[in-house]
């Protein structure tokens, strides 16, 4: 029974081959081919995620629309995990999904790698996402690694019980007037309520606001071609000093270090009045100051518009179907598709189309007393520039800032000066 | 010997077919045989784990110590030989020398009250307890909970300003103690989850042991007049000699080695602002997945390596003078 099936196929492969030269081969991609385009063998796709993205009805509605593809989802639970897996079977050279989804943060290392990634420029998804989200993601030469998912817009969240008690306005446009454009602005808010001495501190983490301010630099810490100036950068000694003066000379901070169990701890006992916060800092906050009254958001970010993480999916030259996996991807991240991802789990869209869409901004949020969260988010997206150049080392140079930071705000052990010197030999040493 | 002889005379080519060759051909063949069995047998039979070691410990050392000569990047891979100048590199580094600081003081801060207490614990375990098999296994109970389970549980309680134990210290009227800004604060509240995963495990080792001391001895020494901490100071710990050397030197490997602990107490994990409680694998790690440098990483773990084999080899030499004096005592 075996033998003669084997036979058959071994004949007619004998066939193809012979035919190859006439004929046979120019079909041949269509039925077996992982280059054919229209793809009617059955694939099946992996797909690596992390957190939430909020596919898990899209994945089951792409394969009722594709019968053919099968795929598998594979989720990890934090990013840092997904960064390390990421990594090390880039470096193995296998073992990847056929779809891998990346932070912001990691693109400016895997750009170095652009051989690594598929391109996915495609003339029909141009013009879908908003500028920088699309050129973050974009070589110099041209080459786009990653089709963008959400984005991290951000805003002024702010606890309107605090700012009643310390006599300041309370009502969202008004907050938005007061907080002001500029981060002078946003400081000078920020004496007034400590002034009315009730207490809690004016922003959570020293770290927290570099971070913001930081990421309107055009070029903090390194030059496009490696050079880094960290130390040298004026911009970045002004943001320095001018976040550590506001959280330690005019006290504005509560010197915790975010995501610390102090800083989650910190949302309970309202030990600060704002903080600034990306759209899924919401679900953040949320958690963390459940059975807390007052949280708000203003329509406002001070010195113009910023962004502060989100999304890309990629499609790793591993792959063994990069045709298949391009398309879901792209699928995946049409506007309509992030809208249905942002009703399941609030990821932000990037997507210019989507930015309009009604379900988009008729979305409120209930904890933040009914703030129309959508459209405040939607405006913020807009206001965002150019995204500021992340050179290879800027993650380790930014680990050192941060750990500057953290001695003088949080740990005390360290003034500016000394704490900057620290910072200046950890730099010279990467 | 004759025999052999005429077999090398003989060999597969001298084929000569008389019979009683070949009866003698067969002796020898089962002899020689039997010889080889004897002979290589052994190393056959011990050859699995060798095998196995060359293939998963001593291949990686060898290799780490190749990468460790080279620039290499984790995704890039293999760049320029660049000889000695990682090493170089890494121990010009102030970080270096601080984890080398830290880690030793992590372990001793962790390993001398483990196997005293491990030993206390055995000494009360070994006492005629109801439901003694209960508390035994009891005290492994700590040992089963994953080390990242335990970080995150203790770095709760030692969070500065809202943990449980600032709290019972205010409480009663003292400072709050800054876990994660000095640097001896920290290493105590990281020592103190190493102990308490493994005070336990230490803890069955030493009982195993001291089960094995034959009951006579104790015998004669109540007859002598030996109260129960007399007979736990000559009788007990002198027999468990053998077990606290190798107590010693596992707990010296493991504790020179500690990663989970200091890496999840705080969120960055590497090792506070100031690089308070950074450990050696911190260190490595931060070099290699942090600053993607696996060349200067490689060099790390070398010296660490390094570091653990002269640790482990004074305190081997250590702890037998110090059974030697006992013997002769």
């Amino acid at each position: 029974m075996k033998f003669p099936r084997k036979l058959a196929a071994l004949s007619a492969s004998a066939a193809c081959l012979t035919l190859a030269l006439s004929g046979c081969g120019a079909d041949a991609p269509k039925s077996s081919g992982p280059s054919g385009e229209t793809g009617k063998e059955p694939v099946t796709l992996t797909i690596a995620t992390f957190n939430e993205f909020g596919y898990e009805d899209l994945i089951k509605e792409y394969q009722t629309l594709n019968p053919n593809v099968t795929i598998q989802h594979k989720k990890a639970a934090t990013t840092n995990e997904a960064r390390d897996n990421l990594t090390t079977r880039l470096a193995a050279g296998s073992g990847l999904s056929d779809i891998e989804a990346i932070e912001v943060d990691w693109l400016s290392e895997l750009k170095q790698y652009p051989d690594k990634f598929v391109d996915l420029k495609d003339p029909g998804v141009e013009g879908r996402w908003l500028d920088w989200k699309a050129k973050a993601a974009t070589t110099d030469d041209g080459h786009l690694i990653g089709y963008g998912t959400d984005s991290g817009p951000e805003a002024v969240c702010y606890n309107s019980s605090l700012f009643k008690a310390a006599g300041l306005p309370t009502d969202r446009e008004s907050v938005a007037k007061m907080l002001g454009t500029t981060w002078d602005s946003y400081f000078d808010a920020g004496k007034k309520f400590v002034g009315a001495k009730t207490g809690p501190a004016w922003f959570d983490s020293a770290g927290s606001v570099y971070q913001a301010m930081s990421n309107q630099l055009d070029k903090a810490y390194e030059k496009e071609d490696g050079t880094v100036i960290a130390a040298d950068n004026p911009a970045v000694k002004d943001t320095y000093t001018k976040v550590l003066n506001a959280s330690t000379k005019e006290n504005l901070s509560a010197h915790l270090s975010q995501w610390s169990n102090d800083w989650v701890a910190g949302f309970q006992s309202q030990k600060f009045a704002t903080t600034l916060c990306p759209g899924w800092m919401l679900g953040v906050i949320e958690g963390n100051a459940a059975g807390v009254k007052g949280w708000d958001v203003a329509n406002v970010f001070p010195g113009g518009g910023g962004n502060w993480g989100g999304s890309y999916l990629t499609v790793p030259t591993q792959s063994k179907h990069q045709a298949e996996a391009k398309k879901l991807a792209a699928w995946l991240t049409a506007p309509e598709q992030q809208i249905k991802a942002f009703t399941a789990k609030g990821t932000f869209p990037s997507q210019v189309q989507a930015l309009s869409s009604d379900a988009l901004l008729s979305q409120t949020n209930t904890f933040f007393n009914n703030a129309p969260t959508g459209k405040i988010f939607a405006e913020r997206a807009k206001a965002v520039g150019a995204s500021p150049f992340k050179g290879p080392k800027f993650f380790a140079i930014n680990d050192a800032m941060q750990q500057a930071l953290t001695r003088v705000d949080v740990d005390k052990s360290d003034d500016a000066a000394s704490s900057w010197t620290k910072f200046l030999a950890a730099v010279k040493s990467l | 010997m004759a025999v052999t002889d005429r077999v090398r005379l003989q060999g597969p080519t001298g084929g000569s077919t008389d019979d009683g060759g070949r009866s003698v051909r067969r002796l020898a063949f089962s002899q020689r045989l039997s010889r080889w069995d004897v002979k290589v047998s052994p190393y056959l039979y011990i050859s699995p784990f060798f095998l196995l070691f060359s293939l998963t410990g001593l291949f990686p050392l060898v290799y780490t110590g190749w990468v460790s000569l080279h620039n290499w990047n984790l995704i890039g891979g293999q760049g320029k030989f660049i000889g000695f100048d990682n090493f170089a590199f890494v121990l010009g580094q102030p970080y270096f020398w601080n984890a080398v600081g830290n880690t030793v003081s992590i372990f001793l801060l962790s390993s001398v009250p483990q196997v005293v207490l491990a030993l206390l614990i055995a000494a009360v375990l070994d006492a005629n307890l109801r439901a003694r098999t209960f508390w035994r296994m009891g005290v492994l109970v700590p040992f089963v909970v994953a080390p990242v389970a335990v970080g995150l549980i203790f770095n709760n309680l030692f969070a500065d300003q809202f943990g449980l134990v600032n709290n019972v210290l205010q409480a009663v009227g003292l400072d709050p103690v800054r876990w994660h800004s000095d640097q001896l604060a920290s290493h105590l509240a990281i020592a103190t989850m190493v102990n308490f995963r493994w005070l336990g495990y230490n803890a069955l080792i030493f009982l195993a042991a001291m089960q094995a001391i034959p009951r006579d001895v104790y015998e004669a020494a109540t007859i002598d007049g030996a109260g129960r901490l007399r007979q736990f100071l000559s009788v007990t710990v002198p027999m468990l000699r053998p077990t606290v050397i190798f107590v010693a030197i596992t707990s010296t490997i493991g504790g020179l080695q500690i990663f989970d602990e200091p890496r999840v107490f705080d969120q960055s994990g590497l090792g506070g602002a100031d690089r308070q409680w950074q450990t050696l694998t911190m260190y490595i790690w931060e070099l290699g997945w942090g600053q993607r440098n696996f060349g200067r990483a490689s060099a790390v773990a070398w010296l660490l390596f390094l570091m653990i084999v002269l640790i482990a080899l004074t305190n081997f030499l250590l702890t037998r003078r110090i059974a030697n004096q006992g013997d002769r005592s």
